[in-house]
């Protein structure tokens, strides 16, 4: 069982978060109007096997996002940091 | 020079204990080829299959990096069907089913097509009217389906839960008859005997490591076997679309998730048909060995590990006992994982690529099995001619750019997310 390190609820089964998706992309400025950053932004992924920086929302315990370090490889779980936080780019 | 298989031949090496000539030849790579497919996959040896037989392309290598078949080729639940309803889809996977109903006289290689019929459930009246018209559509494009009322229903499927406290009461179903299951490592061994028989080259043990490129065009690959210098590359690497893909400087909508497949113990013969749950992506058949085979959603996260999260065991169990009371002190023999290319709309990508001379196959989400024969016959012509077969005009890689996302469930993007 995946297991996540909640700064807040300390270590949980992965099955009390919501899955985010790839933490390490930007979004383009507001006023940017290049189509292709937009659909690359919405729908490419690095995808990448081995280290991944990716979102998930802890819904049934403190709510927060978190930004996990996990290794697509082995599922090996690093640190957990809270999103707010600005960890995101 | 192949054998071929027959009654008469089986009759021979029985008598006389001959031993059976190797199905394909130990091949080495060639400096060059005119087509390289990297993948040893369903849809990599099909492919090389039609480039040969359809359009006389002879000098073709598929490359695959461990053995073929050890992909998810060998790992799926082997349903094949054309129920589909969206205008191309519909026509795609018919064209599907048909190659299937005739592939084991194509390829003189029994892959045990068992057209035992699909029948998916409808749990309350919304539901089954879009069944209605699934159904219709299909029978608008010349395709057998039948819908069922719960009694109709219940005659068919006796052991379902019809009783008063059942979880989810079942309002009727859409049968497809000529749905059913193929035995899936016969795909990956036939295609690949017939093809070597045409000529192409299987080579294992060879993985892609890089492309070799002259500025946008793309002119063949490094390998672990050394450089192979191509006309045409293809991608056909199913999990491993992007890892690839990226090799090449390109990034595609695809995620890496881990689906698993399951097997009971084996039983008498008790389930008939293949059978899909409406209330929750799940479905199951019985193999001829008399396990249960249980199919059910994806775990949730992008993983390359090849090993499921249990919890997604659990919710199978939790399916398959709602559904067949009866089964529930049946204990599970196997669970294993395939890595499945998932993309936003649920539907792939398949044509070419920005890279010229280089065409790309893969995100097939939960279908590509019984997508095998028509995507390699297509994919074939498209790198045959360098022209995309109509019949795939809608998987473009660019259609998300135009705004032509391509849900065959209507149910929104990355659904599968959830
Ligand atoms: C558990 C499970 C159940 C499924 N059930 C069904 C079903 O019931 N019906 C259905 O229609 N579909 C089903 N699918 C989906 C279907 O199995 C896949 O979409 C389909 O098999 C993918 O195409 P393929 O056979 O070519 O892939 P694969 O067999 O995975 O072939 C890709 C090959 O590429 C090779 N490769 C990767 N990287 C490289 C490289 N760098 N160099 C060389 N080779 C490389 C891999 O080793 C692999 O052998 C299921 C999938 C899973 C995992
Ligand atoms: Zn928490």
């Amino acid at each position: 069982m995946l297991r996540i390190p909640c700064p807040h609820c300390g270590e949980r089964d992965y099955t009390e978060f919501r899955y985010g998706g790839d933490a390490s992309k930007t979004r383009p400025a507001h006023a940017d109007r290049d189509l292709r950053a937009w659909h690359d932004h919405v729908f490419v992924f690095s995808n990448p096997r081995g280290p991944h920086r990716e979102y998930w929302q802890h819904v049934l315990g403190c709510r927060q996002w978190l930004i996990l370090e996990r290794d697509t490889a082995t599922n090996a779980v690093g640190t957990a940091r809270l999103a707010r936080d600005g960890a995101g780019a | 020079m192949t054998e071929r298989y027959s009654a008469l031949a089986l009759a021979r090496h029985a008598l006389t204990g001959a031993p059976w000539p190797r199905a394909w030849r130990r091949a080495d790579p060639r400096a060059h080829y005119d087509v390289v497919i990297i993948g040893g996959g369903g849809h990599g040896l099909a492919t090389a299959y039609y480039l040969a037989k359809n359009h006389h392309v002879n000098r073709v290598a598929v490359l695959e990096r461990a053995v073929i078949g050890s992909g998810n080729v060998g790992r799926n639940t082997t349903l094949v069907r054309s129920n589909y309803q969206l205008d191309g889809n519909t026509q795609f996977f018919e064209h599907s089913l048909r190659l299937w109903e005739g592939l084991s006289h194509e390829l003189n290689f029994n892959v045990m097509l068992s057209q035992r019929g699909q029948v998916v459930l409808a749990h309350g009246p919304s539901q089954l009217d879009v069944l209605a018209r699934k159904g219709n559509v299909m029978r608008l494009n010349g395709i057998d389906a039948e819908l069922l009322d719960r009694g109709e229903v219940e005659r068919l499927l006796p052991y379902l839960d019809f009783s008063a406290q059942s979880r989810f009461p079942i309002y009727g179903g859409l049968l497809q008859r000529r749905a059913g299951t193929v035995r899936h490592d016969a795909v990956a061994w036939g295609y690949a005997r017939a093809a070597d028989e045409l000529g192409v080259d299987i080579i294992e043990n060879c993985e892609v490591t890089g492309f070799l490129r002259d500025h946008d065009r793309v002119i063949g690959v490094e390998t672990t076997r050394g450089r192979i210098g191509a006309d045409r590359t293809a991608i056909s690497v199913a999990g491993h679309t992007s890892q690839v893909a990226a090799l090449a400087g390109l990034r595609v909508p695809v995620e890496s998730h881990l689906l698993q497949a399951f097997v009971t113990e084996p039983i008498k013969p008790f389930v008939d048909h293949v059978i899909s749950f409406g209330a929750e992506l799940f479905y199951l058949s019985q193999s001829d060995k008399g396990g249960l085979v249980f199919g059910g959603h994806i775990d949730g996260f992008n993983s390359y590990t090849q090993r499921g999260q249990f919890p997604q065991v659990q919710t199978v169990a939790e399916c398959a006992v709602a559904l067949i009371p009866s089964i529930s002190r049946l204990r599970l023999l196997r669970h294993w994982a395939g890595i499945q290319d998932m993309t936003p709309d649920g539907s792939p990508f398949i044509g070419r690529t920005p890279l010229r001379d280089l065409y790309l196959n893969g995100g097939w989400c939960y279908q590509g099995f019984k997508a095998t024969p028509a995507a390699g016959w297509c994919f074939a012509h498209t790198i045959a001619h360098g022209e995309v077969h109509p019949l795939i005009e809608h998987f473009s890689l660019e259609r998300f750019l135009d705004g032509n996302g391509y849900d065959e469930y209507g149910l929104g993007l990355w659904t599968y997310r959830q």
